[in-house]
């Protein structure tokens, strides 16, 4: 299995994910936000960072990249696309995912680790928890706090397209407390806490957020 | 000559247009031999009669406004270290270390961990433009210190933060902390460097003098180790990064009036801007160029900016060096020579690239959206020229420039109120245990942190083993060996002033033990001296006596110094700050796996204290706190104490004997107990037997608490390392309780603990969309 991990201009937690992805069993694979090429990976992960440094909004040009075009037409085909704080910005510029991110209410950044209600276990990437499954990931964002339009939400919650909500604390003012989001298929999903953080007992507050890369493999051999 | 490459548009122009205007007035070599007597405004530049005549005398003329610009500079004290630098030779006068793979005078010092790897480390203060304007300030100094440590070579991989600031409630504070809280945020967030610790204090002295000091650690394989110097004639040089722009001119607006009529952009700001971004891409450029063997030598531009790289290069090469000032890309056309000279824009870095490799490194910058230009060429002869619109403006001898700068012996005294301070006892009696408890741990400096550290990211790169709360930052560097290092900041400046012989060397030894209790080997040393102004005699005492007591702290601990920083003139009027000389221990972990975490997580284990208490309470947190006190003299020093509980510490870790280990310092036993029940919500039932105000308050050094399931094993263990152990009692239950003294409910504790600077600074709580409150579960 290989999982493609894209490193734009500013992304800091591609060697994370390409970590969490080789623990999973997986052969992590760089790709280029330069290039058209998506090497033939089996599912793509769009990582945390601050690609071209938040500026004009949190992901706007790196959603313009010359991959990001190849990313959203393999998606449209199925393709399972794991976009992490950064990466689910990105997902939100590039239309892939409904809503956007917003600066914090509280305008401070804020990393710290964070309880999630897992809401929905049969998306590409959560086939390896439970539904209604309490879990410990970190969470870290300045622009993290999920906004869109209460009809929006409202069709969401009832399409049940809310991935994972924060529990114990809403840490970003998101709506709803909603943490992550997935697309009609459940193949596309966008997630604010960083799973990447919590693969390892000696590096995070568990290791919850590797369900999120085991549950793709399981995915594609379903698929 | 110029290569302008980049494969973004960029929106300013470029250096044509500088072309474009003319220049009468340019002040160049030729017409400075040829007007002696024009008056020059060297004073205005920071400069001295004698240092002006000494110019005069170096170059047999006058020199041009663009080199009196340069020498300024360099030969301020921020570059030069003339007031310090002939104290800072004793950190030279230490014996050799085998660990240190390169010492003091690069940018930073590098050091043996083993299996090939180094890692190179250092501290730098960017209080005064922290104080003008903080978020730009604070970042920038994040920028800098990162800079310096790619410049050896190193992969950035952490940053830490050492803050002080005025009075915790002081309007003013208000104004300063919160900003620079998120500039160092902002900036080492988007680098994606974690912030693994630091410290965070407050004290009236540093009202209007606030404290900024970043650390930056960086790991390389030996074989990668870069240096700055500029060597072979013809070899090119490649200026890269971000544009020159007009901000940074430090204290130039005088020089700026001079030379610009009144429709140029006279007044600049000071401080610079930071741009993360571009830094983060001047990074894996630097990266990828230096794994490609693209470079013969590289050097960063901070302070003093192409002034002090170019010189710097030059001096410490074999050679010359040409510069063509006109091909450095602009920010902002109408920048004169001088300004180009000494702007401190951010985020650039200048190499010696062989002529055959400019191509392959110019590929690599394009790649990464770098700017890179080259300027100018190594020669073969013993002189830096600059040229400007074909003129030559600067022609003078590097070392001149950059190493030879003015030295100076400046008087000294012991202060006049030293006796008396010292003279003045501290209490040594509390009345009520339990609210004094209370009160040090709900004080500003006590309280928790979590209102900073919550806006640093601690996990990025995911090699972070500790770090804040923890005593020390601890990192993974190899993922196969699992070996790692340790770092921690200490600075204790009540100690210092009642005593910075002693109060260095206390300071040293708080971090020594702090890397100690992760369970690490302390290798070497670096530090960030925060001073007053050197003209008083007073300052300089303190100075000389603290580098004195630093350098006789590492040498009795087998320590090197591989570099540091120093900051003078941290003084409002005749009020200086306390003297902070702030210390840096790096240690390694040959097995991270058996790092030891401050936190109590297990109930029924048992809690010894390892060390000796007596009471001393002179510059203690509990005489400050509750009595407003700062006198009598610091804790008993006891190095030969500290590295036998080092080595006990290392050997508890290496064995699996301890489950948690805390180094009592500010606050004592109280606020060790307190961090070490709340990380986890564990609490404990204990006694301490003799004199209980000296129990709980008393800072005496060389202690740490620890616990452990096996007490006979680590109670022989001390015992067979000379190192006094106490049995307090065992952990479990919601309060901390000590047997006839008081019971502290965790519940309380914590509100009293985390209440503190959510109140000064604001609530970032969240109201919108906010769930019914439950326990965040820590698995």
């Amino acid at each position: 299995m290989r999982i493609g991990v894209i490193t734009f201009p500013g992304s800091l937690d591609d060697v994370d994910a390409a970590r969490a992805v080789r623990l999973a069993g997986a052969e992590p694979v760089s790709l280029w936000h330069g290039d058209h090429d998506l090497k033939d990976v089996d599912a793509v992960v769009l990582p945390g960072g601050f690609s071209y440094g938040d500026y004009l909004r949190a992901g706007a040009i790196a959603a313009r990249s010359p991959l990001m075009a190849d990313v959203v037409a393999a998606a449209h085909g199925g393709l399972p696309v794991l976009g992490i704080c950064n990466g689910f910005q990105v997902l939100c510029e590039a239309g892939l995912l409904p809503g956007a991110l917003t600066r914090n209410s509280h305008l401070h950044f804020r990393n710290r680790d964070q309880g999630l209600r897992v809401e929905r276990a049969d998306t590409a990437w959560t086939t390896s928890f439970e539904q209604g499954q309490q879990i410990v990931v970190p969470v870290k964002n300045g622009e993290g706090r999920y906004v869109a339009a209460d009809a929006d939400l409202d069709r969401l919650e009832g399409e049940g397209r809310v991935v994972v909500r924060y529990v114990g604390g809403n840490p970003n003012g998101s709506s709803r407390d909603i943490a992550g989001v997935t697309s009609a298929d459940g193949r596309v999903v966008g997630l604010m806490p960083h799973p990447e953080h919590a693969v390892e007992a000696l590096t995070g507050p568990s290791t919850d957020g590797l369900g999120f890369f085991t549950s793709v493999l399981t995915a594609m051999v379903a698929a | 000559m110029s290569a302008d490459v980049t494969s973004t548009p960029h929106p300013a122009d470029g250096p044509a247009d500088a072309a474009v205007r003319a220049m009468p007035d340019l002040d160049t070599v030729d017409r400075a031999g040829r007007t002696p007597d024009d008056a020059q405004p060297f004073a205005e530049l920071g400069l001295k009669d004698d240092e002006y005549a000494r110019i005069r005398e170096i170059l047999g003329r006058r020199p041009t406004t663009a080199e009196l610009a340069m020498y300024s500079v360099m030969w301020s004290e921020h570059c030069s270290y003339k007031s310090s630098k002939v104290h800072l030779r004793r950190f030279g006068d230490l014996p050799k270390s085998d660990a240190l793979l390169v010492g003091m005078g690069e940018n930073a010092g590098v050091v043996d961990v083993g299996e090939g790897y180094a890692v190179t480390f250092k501290v730098e203060s960017h209080n005064h433009p922290s104080y003008v304007e903080p978020y730009q300030g604070a970042a920038t100094g994040v920028g800098g210190i990162v800079r310096d440590i790619l410049t050896m070579g190193a992969r950035p991989i952490a940053v830490m933060d050492s803050l002080r600031f005025g009075a915790a409630d002081a309007p003013d504070t208000a104004r300063v902390l919160p900003g620079v809280v998120a500039g160092v945020g902002g900036y080492g967030n988007c680098l994606g460097l974690p912030n693994i610790g630091g410290e965070l204090l407050f004290d009236e002295t540093y009202a209007g003098n606030p404290l900024v000091n970043a650390l930056c650690v960086g790991v390389l394989r030996h074989e990668e180790l870069q240096l700055a110097k500029a060597e072979g004639a013809g070899n090119k040089v490649v200026l890269f990064g971000a544009r020159t722009g007009g901000d940074g001119i430090g204290g130039v607006s005088v020089l700026a009036s001079e030379t610009f009529d009144a429709e140029g952009p006279a007044k600049r700001p000071a401080v610079q801007v930071g741009d993360p971004f571009t830094e983060k891409l001047l990074i894996e450029a630097c990266l990828e160029i230096f794994a490609a063997g693209l470079v013969t030598g590289i050097q960063d531009l901070g302070g003093a900016g192409i002034s002090c790289a170019t010189s710097e290069l030059a001096a410490a090469g074999s050679g010359g060096m040409a510069i063509d000032l006109d091909a450095v890309p602009l920010r902002d056309s109408t920048l004169t020579p001088a300004e180009i000279l000494m702007s401190e824009s951010q985020e650039r870095m200048c190499a010696i690239v062989e002529p055959g490799k400019v191509e392959e490194f110019l590929a690599v910058c394009r790649k990464w959206d770098v700017l890179a230009t080259v300027i100018g060429e190594v020669t073969d002869g013993d002189r830096l020229t600059i040229d400007w619109h074909g003129e030559r403006i600067v022609d003078v001898p590097p070392r001149t420039v950059a190493l030879e700068g003015p030295r100076y012996e400046r008087p000294m005294s012991r202060p006049a109120d030293l006796d008396a301070l010292q003279a003045d006892a501290p209490p040594s009696s509390s009345t009520d245990l339990r609210a004094d408890w209370l009160a040090v741990v709900s004080s500003p400096d006590g309280a928790d942190k979590s209102w900073v550290t919550e806006q640093y990211d601690r996990y990025v790169r995911g090699n972070t083993v500790l770090a804040q709360p923890e005593d020390a930052g601890v990192l993974r560097i190899d993922e196969s060996s699992n070996l790692g290092i340790a770092l921690a900041l200490d600075g204790n400046a009540r100690f210092a002033r009642l005593d910075p012989y002693t109060g260095a060397q206390l300071n040293l030894a708080e971090a020594y033990r702090n890397v100690a209790v992760s369970g690490a080997e302390p290798l070497a040393v670096t530090n960030c001296l925060n001073f007053g102004s050197p003209e008083n005699p007073e300052v300089m005492w303190q100075f000389a006596e603290a580098v004195r007591g630093l350098a006789d702290g590492c040498r009795e601990l087998g320590l090197p110094v591989t570099g540091g920083n120093v900051s003078l003139y941290n003084q409002t009027g005749d009020v200086a700050i306390n003297p902070t000389p702030v210390i840096g221990v790096l240690g390694v972990h040959a097995d991270v796996t058996r790092r030891v975490p401050t936190g109590w997580r297990a109930a029924g284990e048992s809690v010894l204290l390892l060390g000796e208490t007596r009471p001393e309470f002179g510059g203690s947190a509990w005489a400050a706190v509750v009595h407003g006190h700062l006198g009598g003299l610091p804790p008993r020093l006891d190095l030969a104490a500290e590295r036998a509980l080092g080595e006990l510490l290392a050997a508890l870790s290496a064995d699996g004997l301890v489950s948690s280990a805390h180094d009592l310092a500010d606050g004592g036993l109280a606020q060790a107990l307190t961090e070490s029940a709340l990380r986890y919500g564990t609490g404990a039932r204990l006694s301490v037997t003799g004199d209980p105000t000296a129990a709980l308050f008393g800072e005496s050094v060389a202690r740490v608490v620890v616990t452990t399931a096996d007490p006979a094993a680590v109670r022989a263990a001390a015992e067979a390392a000379g190192v006094p152990v106490t049995e307090l009692g065992t952990t479990g239950g919601d309060a901390l309780v000590l047997d006839g003294l008081l019971e502290l409910p965790l519940d309380e504790l914590r509100a009293a603990w985390t209440a503190t600077l959510p109140a000064l600074f604001g609530s970032p709580e969240v109201a919108v969309g906010t769930v019914p409150a439950g326990t965040v579960p820590t698995s």
